[in-house]
């Protein structure tokens, strides 16, 4: 029940903005195409600027992660998710969670595929894709859009967060679905 | 801090290559990834402009500081270096509620919107603000109460109750929002990297 209102919410949000923005900006005078174009302008401009950023980030993850080197990380952590008590096979999706988005979702795909969508590893994989951000890919992509080089402590947040979003998922999908 | 993250991706990567005698893979890996990062920005300007562009009617009509002002009990403790009338506070509302209707093309534009207009008070500077931590804190373990892209491949492997994660999701979440908001607090105010304005 809930979940067919968030639904209907998701689906409807984004041509309910585009309606009622516009309307409202008339009715109160404001020059909307002439608006439009004038924010539009801006967005041309910040994405063309977190280029370099984007390009630096990715491709050192890049390299990590095709050299094996996150095989490696990945193998040396496995007493941690014993300890745990999380199949070691979600440890290299925790790994990559945080540094790129579309690895981590064919990760959880291929994890889902191998195990089916219902077993304990493809619930957990699910859960742990659906609860923490791609920390890495959002402070590269904000600082970069206005120019910030020192992050100072954004970057400890944002990884105590993915890791505190992994103990969560692990700790609730022991609870409801072991 | 990233010059060290970074310089140890790209280096344990390169020696892991070599030691397995596959170092023509880092090649492969860094060009295909700096190619790629190019297309994600192209990706990213269509959309970028289309919501800005909206944003930018909302914030003239003044919808986006009547959304502040409505919020601003909540924001004015989040963010206590921000005036409460200033657009920044708005932007950032936009991006949080994106994110939490899984909205993700619509998230980012507002969210660099909302550092931009941070960005104004930080008198340019090349080191992040304080309320950009808080901002990145929040944005990082936000809410979603529709993970939709998760949920479509459960559906396509055939799961017979693909949204039952939703709800350990958002207790998940929630719990990784709490220790998000409290570290960036305990941060901005004690530690060595707090600042004084």
């Amino acid at each position: 029940m809930l979940f067919t209102v968030l639904n209907i919410i998701s689906t409807w949000a984004i041509p309910f903005l585009l309606l009622v923005i516009p309307l409202y900006g008339y009715l109160k005078k404001v020059p909307v195409y002439e608006s439009f174009v004038e924010g539009a302008e801006e967005g041309f401009t910040t994405a063309v600027k977190i280029i370099p950023f984007l390009v630096g980030m990715m491709v050192a993850i890049s390299v990590f992660r095709a050299s094996g080197a996150m095989d490696y990380l990945s193998r040396a952590l496995t007493p941690l998710t014993t300890l745990l008590d999380a199949p070691s096979e979600v440890l290299p999706l925790a790994i990559m969670r945080p540094l790129s988005g579309s690895g981590v979702l064919g990760m959880a795909t291929e994890l889902m595929r191998t195990f089916g969508p219902d077993s304990f590893i493809g619930r957990l994989a699910s859960v742990m894709q659906g609860t923490t951000d791609t920390t890495f890919f959002v402070l590269t992509v904000y600082f970069g859009a206005v120019g910030i080089k020192k992050y100072r402590y954004a970057i400890v947040t944002g990884l105590t967060a993915d890791i505190t979003g992994f103990i969560a998922s692990i700790y609730i999908c022991n609870l409801l679905f072991r | 801090m990233l010059n060290l993250i970074w310089l140890l991706l790209l280096a344990s990567g390169i020696v892991v290559a070599a030691l397995n005698g596959n170092i023509e893979v880092v090649t492969e890996a860094a060009l295909g990834a700096a190619k790629g990062a190019v297309e994600v920005c192209f990706d990213l300007v269509g959309v970028m402009a289309l919501w800005l562009g909206i944003m930018k009617i909302a914030e003239k009509g003044g919808l986006v500081t009547a959304l502040a002002r409505w919020l601003r009990p909540i924001m004015i403790r989040l963010f206590p270096s921000v005036p409460p009338q200033h657009p920044a506070m708005g932007a950032i509302i936009l991006n949080l509620s994106a994110n939490m209707l899984g909205l993700g093309n619509a998230a980012t534009p507002f969210g660099m919107k909302a550092m931009q207009e941070l960005q104004t008070l930080n008198q340019d500077s090349e080191e992040a603000s304080t309320a950009m931590c808080t901002f990145l804190a929040l944005n990082t373990s936000c809410i979603t109460l529709i993970p939709a892209t998760i949920i479509g491949v459960r559906l396509s492997f055939g799961s017979e109750n693909p949204t039952e994660i939703v709800g350990p999701c958002i207790f998940a979440t929630s719990i990784a929002m709490l220790i998000a908001v409290s570290l960036d607090y305990w941060f901005r105010t004690y530690s060595r990297w707090r600042r004084f304005p």
